[in-house]
């Protein structure tokens, strides 16, 4: 596939800057972290065990590094299922992700997450749009920022 | 970590990936995007079958690192990009190996930059993967 044969795509380049609310709160649970310890491959007794995680100075079962997508892209979607952004899912591949923990998320956290649409670039029918994830507790204070890269390819890709 | 070297390998992990996998990980995450479970969907959009979840991949590679830092809150930032999919065949397996070296070292901030190689099939599937690891 040659860049001249590639046709734009749907994604709505305008929204750039945009942010999204909290809409509900995530209460996190020992079994949401216990599920995605086992899903990726993580047999540390802190997911699971608190007596485990208290030992390492944890209240209760700590989660995994990525478990913060977990909230993230159900926030996320406010924004992509949005048919204003203009993004097809089944055309959607990751490009790029980070975490940045401002400190661990354990069982019992209440967390809120604001979407920002930092930028969205089309170059040779693949539209790349880059959101950050502002994840924060019940009292407001920090608890990680997920950004993330998405790929979409048009119809021409 | 005062023994620590900038270059050290740190360990060198090996995950199967198959078909079950995707869903477990499908089910846990919510990602239910079907191009990860459904090879007709995947296929239909221009992929070369069902491909595995970039944040399975991501998620896998962070527990070799918890499973070295012995603290899987120790993570303080971690990132990386997906340079190729995974195609996950049906029967079938993939393997997944991973490895962490030392990239960087902080002693006053008590950090270890582990930098991160995963490949599946002889092949890089992660790039600039990082994680900043609290030692103390």
């Amino acid at each position: 596939m040659t860049d001249s044969a590639a046709r734009p795509t749907s994604v709505n380049t305008t929204l750039v800057g945009r942010s999204f609310s909290p809409t509900e709160t995530y209460p996190v649970s020992a079994v949401k972290i216990a599920e995605m310890a086992a899903a990726t491959g993580s047999a540390h007794p802190a997911h699971t065990d608190r007596d485990a995680a208290r030992a390492l100075g944890y209240d209760d079962v700590v989660a995994p590094p990525t478990f913060a997508v977990v909230v993230a892209q159900r926030a996320e979607q406010a924004y992509i299922a949005d048919p204003e952004s203009g993004i097809d899912f089944s055309r959607v591949v990751h490009a790029e992700e980070r975490f940045t923990h401002h400190r661990p998320i354990v069982a019992g956290d209440l967390l809120r997450t604001t979407v920002h649409v930092d930028a969205v670039t089309e170059r040779a029918g693949i539209a790349m749009v880059s959101t950050r994830a502002e994840i924060v507790d019940d009292d407001g204070a920090p608890v990680a920022t997920v950004r993330s890269t998405l790929a979409v390819r048009g119809e021409g890709r | 970590m005062s023994e620590l070297t900038v270059g050290d390998e740190l360990f060198t992990r090996t995950f199967t990936v198959d078909r079950a996998l995707l869903v477990r990980y499908a089910g846990a995450s919510g990602d239910f995007n079907p191009i990860h479970y459904n090879e007709r969907v995947a296929r239909e959009v221009g992929l070369d079958g069902v491909i595995a979840h970039g944040m399975a991949t991501m998620g896998l590679a962070a527990a070799a690192v918890t499973e070295w830092a012995g603290d899987p809150g120790a993570v303080l930032d971690y990132g990386v990009r997906f340079t190729r999919p995974i195609v996950v065949p049906d029967p079938g397996e993939v393997e997944l190996e991973v490895t962490g070296k030392v990239g960087a070292l902080d002693p006053e901030a008590g950090t270890v930059r582990v930098d991160l190689t995963a490949r599946a099939a002889g092949v890089t599937v992660l790039a600039k993967a990082q994680a900043l690891v609290r030692t103390r």
